[in-house]
C-alpha cells in the first residue's frame, strides 16, 4: 500500500514536470524574433569573396533529368568563383522537399538557401510566419528589379503578412519558366492528316480523328492527382478569359467558379472523358508512366509541363512537337505556368549575403545559358539562346506566352489547402463520381471562404 | 502519511534480522534506480510525445508561426467532417482485409498443414510467410504495377476471356480499397499461419485420437480441440493484424495518395496529409489521439477475450 502511494506519487510528479515542460504553447518559442532585421540596400556585401570561410546549405528538388546537371554545374563555377564558399547540396524529390522544409525553416539552424513553391500553401505561409526574408534589398543591390521582369517578379512577391499574392516584397528568384502546354507525337499527326490544333474547335476534331484511327487520343496519368490541376487547367484556359482564371488562382476577390464559362470548361471536360478521348483508366495511372507510355507511341497528345522537354527529346528524338493550349472562347492560347519553384533565403539562416550572391549567381546570363544547355527553358533572355528540335518550339511558345501574355497561374495556388480540395475534386469530375456542377460548387466554397468574396 | 514516518521504515528494517535487505520480496530505492535508464527512455520518446501531442490537439496550428487555443474544436472537426471520418470508415474496411481474412485463411491452411504429413512443409512455410520479410513499400511499388490498368492482373483476365473484369483497379472507385485491402491480406495471411502452425504444434496428439475414438469428424476436431488450443495466438495474430490495419500508411501513401477522390484515405494518411501538407497541425494531433485510442482499446478487448477463454 505504502509503496503504491509512494509510486503514484512520483508519478503525479513526473506527469507535472512533463506538462511543465509542455505547458508553452505550440509555435511559441520563447522569445520569437521574427523582426529580423531585413538589411538596407547600403548594407549588402555584394562581393561574396569578402564574406570569408562559409558554408552555405543549400536544399534544392531539382532532380529531374537535366536538372541535376544543370544545378551541379552551376555550383561547381560558383565554388571556383569564391573559393572561401562550400556549397552543402540537399537535393529531394518535389513532394519530400515540400514535407521537411516546413520543420527546417521553423529550426534554428535553418538552410541557407532553399526552394519553396511561391504558391499560398508553401511560401505564403511561410511569409505569414515570417520564415522568410524579403529579398528587395538585394534586389535593389545586385539590379534583380531590372534582370527580372515585373510579371515573373509578381509569382513571387508577397505583402508582408503573406495575405496578398502578386504584390509586396519579394520572396524568391526563379531559374527556369514553366508552361503546362500540349505536347503531341508528330508522326502519329502527320499520319492523321493533321496539323497541331490552333483552337479547341481544331483540337476536338483532331480528337474524334484520332479516336477514329484506333489511336489514344490523349495521354494522361491522375494517380498522383496533382496531374488533374494541370489537366482541368488545360482545358478550362479554352473556355475562361485570363481575369477570371487568374483571380481564382491566386486567390484574389472578383470571380466565380460557378460562372458559365466555367461549367462550360467542367462540362467540356466530362464529354471528352464519356467520349473516351483520355486513355483508359487514367486514374490508375501514375504520371511517370503516363509521359513514359506517351514516349513510346502511346497517345497522340500528351498534356504537359516544359519540365519533360529533356526526358521527352532523348525518348522520342524529332518525334515530340509542342505548342500553347488551343484558343477557346477568349481567342487566346491561355497556358498554365509561371515560374520554376523559387530560391528563397530563409529567415533563420545565419549567412544570408552569401546566400544572396548564390541565388544572384544562379539566375544570371551565364545561368541562363546552362539552363538552356540543360534543355531547359531559362526564365529571362530565353530570346538570346540558340536551340533546336523540340526546345526550339518550347522556346517560341514560351516567348509567344511572354509577349502576349497569356500565362495564367496554376490553380493550386489560391488557398492554403486547395491543393488537397482541387485534385481530389478533378478525380471526383473525371471519374464520374461527382457533376460538373458539384464539382464547381465544391471549389466554390473553399475559394469564397478564403477571399470573402 | 508523512515524509518522515516514510524516512523511518527502511531505517527500522536495518534492525531486523535479516539485515539490511528488508523483508524478501520488499522493493528497495535502490530499484528506481535499475528501472531508470528505461523510464528515462519511455519518457523521453513515447511519454513526452504524447502529452506534446495531446496539447497540440488542443490548438489551431499551421506547423510555423502562432496558434490559437480552440479547446476541443479539433476533435469535434475528426468526427464530423466527411473526409475525416471517412478515413476512419475506411480503416475499418481494411480491418475485414487485414484480420479477418487472414487470420481465417491462416487457421484454415495451418489446421490442413498440421493434420497431413506434408513433404516440404517448411518451404510452403518460407513462401507463405515471405511477404512479412519484404519491406512494405516494396511490396507496394510492385503491387501498384500488378493493378496498372496494363498490368500483369489485368493482363491476366483478358487472357482468360474476362475482359469485362479488367478495370484500373487503383483508379476504381468501387475497387481501389478492397484492392489496397487485398495487398494487407497477401501480407498478413503468412504471419497468421505461422503463428498458428507453433500454435498447434504443441497441441499433444492423443487429444485428437481420443476425439477420433468419440467419432469426432474433421470438423469437429478443429473446432473442439484446434481452435480452442490455439486461441492465445488467434488474440496475438487479431492484435497484430489490427493494429496493422488501424496505422496503414505505407500502402496507401505509394499506391493512391488516397485516391481516387478520397475514396482510401486510411487516419494515419491524414495525420501526415494534415500535418505535414496541409498545415493543419491541430486537426492532424487530434486525429493521432484518437487513433491512438482506438488503438488500445481494440488490443484491450482483444485481450480480454483472449485471456478469459484461457481459463
Amino acid at each position: 500500500m505504502r509503496l503504491f502511494t509512494r509510486t503514484s506519487t512520483r508519478w503525479g510528479a513526473a506527469v507535472a514536470a512533463a506538462l511543465l515542460i509542455a505547458a508553452c504553447a505550440p509555435g511559441d518559442d520563447g522569445g520569437d524574433d521574427d523582426a529580423t532585421e531585413a538589411p538596407a540596400a547600403g548594407d549588402v556585401q555584394t562581393d561574396a569573396s569578402q564574406l570569408g570561410d562559409i558554408t552555405l546549405t543549400v536544399w534544392d528538388q531539382e532532380v529531374r533529368e537535366g536538372q541535376t546537371e544543370q544545378i551541379e554545374a552551376l555550383n561547381a563555377a560558383f565554388e571556383e568563383a569564391y573559393p572561401n564558399i562550400t556549397i552543402e547540396r540537399v537535393s529531394r524529390s518535389t513532394d519530400d522537399l515540400r514535407t521537411t522544409l516546413r520543420l527546417a525553416l521553423s529550426g534554428e539552424d535553418a538552410p541557407d538557401v532553399v526552394q519553396a513553391n511561391n504558391g499560398r500553401p508553401e511560401m505564403g505561409q511561410y511569409v505569414a510566419s515570417g520564415l522568410l526574408t524579403p529579398l528587395d534589398p538585394y534586389a535593389e543591390a545586385y539590379g534583380w528589379f531590372d534582370r527580372f521582369p515585373e510579371s515573373v517578379r509578381a509569382l513571387a512577391s508577397y505583402s508582408d503578412d503573406g495575405a496578398t499574392y502578386g504584390e509586396g516584397e519579394l520572396y524568391g528568384l526563379p531559374q527556369m519558366g514553366e508552361i503546362v502546354g500540349l505536347y503531341y507525337n508528330k508522326t502519329k499527326l502527320d499520319a492523321l492528316g493533321l496539323e497541331p490544333p490552333a483552337t479547341t474547335e481544331d483540337f476536338e476534331a483532331a480528337l474524334t480523328a484520332a479516336q477514329a484511327a484506333g489511336e489514344i487520343p490523349i495521354q494522361f496519368g491522375n494517380s498522383e492527382p496533382w496531374a488533374g490541376i494541370h489537366e482541368f487547367g488545360f482545358v478550362q484556359n479554352q473556355f475562361s478569359d485570363a481575369e477570371t482564371i487568374r483571380n481564382l488562382g491566386f486567390g484574389r476577390p472578383g470571380s466565380s467558379w460557378t460562372s458559365e464559362d466555367n461549367l462550360a470548361a467542367a462540362e467540356a471536360t466530362v464529354s471528352w472523358v464519356d467520349s473516351g478521348y483520355f486513355v483508359d483508366g487514367f486514374n490508375g495511372i501514375t504520371y511517370d508512366s503516363a509521359w513514359q507510355s506517351f514516349s513510346q507511341g502511346n497517345g497522340v497528345f500528351f498534356v504537359g509541363g516544359t519540365w519533360l522537354i529533356a526526358d521527352l527529346a532523348s525518348a522520342m528524338g524529332e518525334e515530340v512537337g509542342f505548342v500553347l493550349p488551343p484558343a477557346g472562347a477568349s481567342g487566346q492560347n491561355l497556358v498554365t505556368g509561371g515560374i520554376s519553384i523559387p530560391w528563397a533565403i530563409p529567415a533563420n539562416s545565419d549567412a544570408q549575403d552569401a546566400a544572396a550572391a548564390y541565388i544572384d549567381f544562379i539566375t544570371n546570363s551565364d545561368a541562363m545559358t546552362a539552363v538552356t544547355e540543360a534543355g531547359n527553358v531559362p526564365v529571362i533572355e530565353a530570346d538570346q539562346q540558340t536551340t533546336e528540335g523540340l526546345q526550339a518550339e518550347v522556346f517560341a511558345a514560351w516567348a509567344q506566352a511572354g509577349s502576349e501574355d497569356l500565362i495564367v497561374p496554376y490553380l493550386d495556388y489560391a488557398t492554403e489547402t486547395f491543393y488537397d480540395t482541387i485534385t481530389a475534386a478533378v478525380q471526383n469530375l473525371m471519374g464520374a463520381e461527382a457533376t460538373p456542377q458539384q464539382f464547381l460548387d465544391t471549389l466554390e466554397a473553399e475559394y469564397t471562404a478564403a477571399t470573402g468574396s | 502519511m508523512t515524509p518522515v514516518q516514510q524516512m523511518a521504515t527502511p531505517a527500522a528494517t536495518v534492525r531486523t534480522p535479516s539485515g539490511r535487505r528488508g523483508r524478501p520480496g520488499e522493493p528497495r530505492r535502490v530499484a528506481y534506480l535499475y528501472i531508470l535508464p528505461a523510464v528515462a527512455v519511455f519518457g523521453l520518446f513515447i511519454l513526452y510525445p504524447l502529452i506534446r501531442t495531446a496539447q497540440f490537439s488542443l490548438y489551431e496550428w499551421d506547423g510555423l508561426g502562432a496558434s490559437s487555443w480552440v479547446g476541443l474544436a479539433n476533435y469535434q472537426a475528426v468526427f464530423s467532417e466527411p473526409q475525416l471520418r471517412g478515413a476512419f470508415v475506411h480503416a475499418l474496411v481494411l480491418i475485414v482485409f487485414y484480420a479477418v481474412v487472414p487470420v481465417t485463411l491462416g487457421l484454415l491452411l495451418a489446421a490442413t498443414m498440421s493434420r497431413a504429413l506434408l513433404r516440404g512443409l517448411g518451404f510452403f512455410r518460407v513462401v507463405l510467410f515471405l511477404p512479412q520479410v519484404i519491406p512494405m513499400v516494396v511490396v507496394a511499388i510492385a503491387w501498384r504495377q500488378i493493378y496498372e490498368p496494363e498490368g500483369p492482373l489485368n493482363d491476366l483476365l483478358r487472357f482468360v476471356g474476362l475482359d469485362s473484369l479488367a478495370r484500373p483497379w487503383l483508379g476504381d472507385y468501387a475497387w481501389a480499397l478492397p484492392s489496397v485491402g487485398i495487398v494487407g491480406t497477401w501480407v498478413g495471411t503468412g504471419l497468421c499461419l505461422v503463428l498458428f502452425l507453433a500454435g498447434m504444434a504443441r497441441i499433444p496428439r492423443e487429444l485428437y485420437e481420443a476425439a477420433r475414438l468419440d467419432g469426432a469428424g474433421p470438423l469437429r476436431e478443429f473446432v473442439a480441440i484446434t481452435l480452442p488450443s490455439v486461441r492465445g495466438e488467434l488474440a496475438v495474430a487479431l492484435t497484430l493484424t489490427v493494429i496493422a490495419a488501424l496505422k496503414t500508411f505505407d500502402l496507401v501513401y505509394v499506391m493512391t495518395s488516397g485516391g481516387p477522390g478520397t475514396e482510401t484515405t486510411v487516419p494515419s494518411y491524414q495525420v501526415y496529409n494534415n500535418a505535414f501538407l496541409l498545415g493543419r497541425v491541430g486537426t492532424a494531433t487530434a486525429l493521432a489521439i484518437v487513433l491512438t485510442a482506438v488503438v488500445f482499446v481494440v488490443t484491450v478487448v482483444i485481450n480480454r477475450i483472449g485471456e478469459r477463454g484461457q481459463r
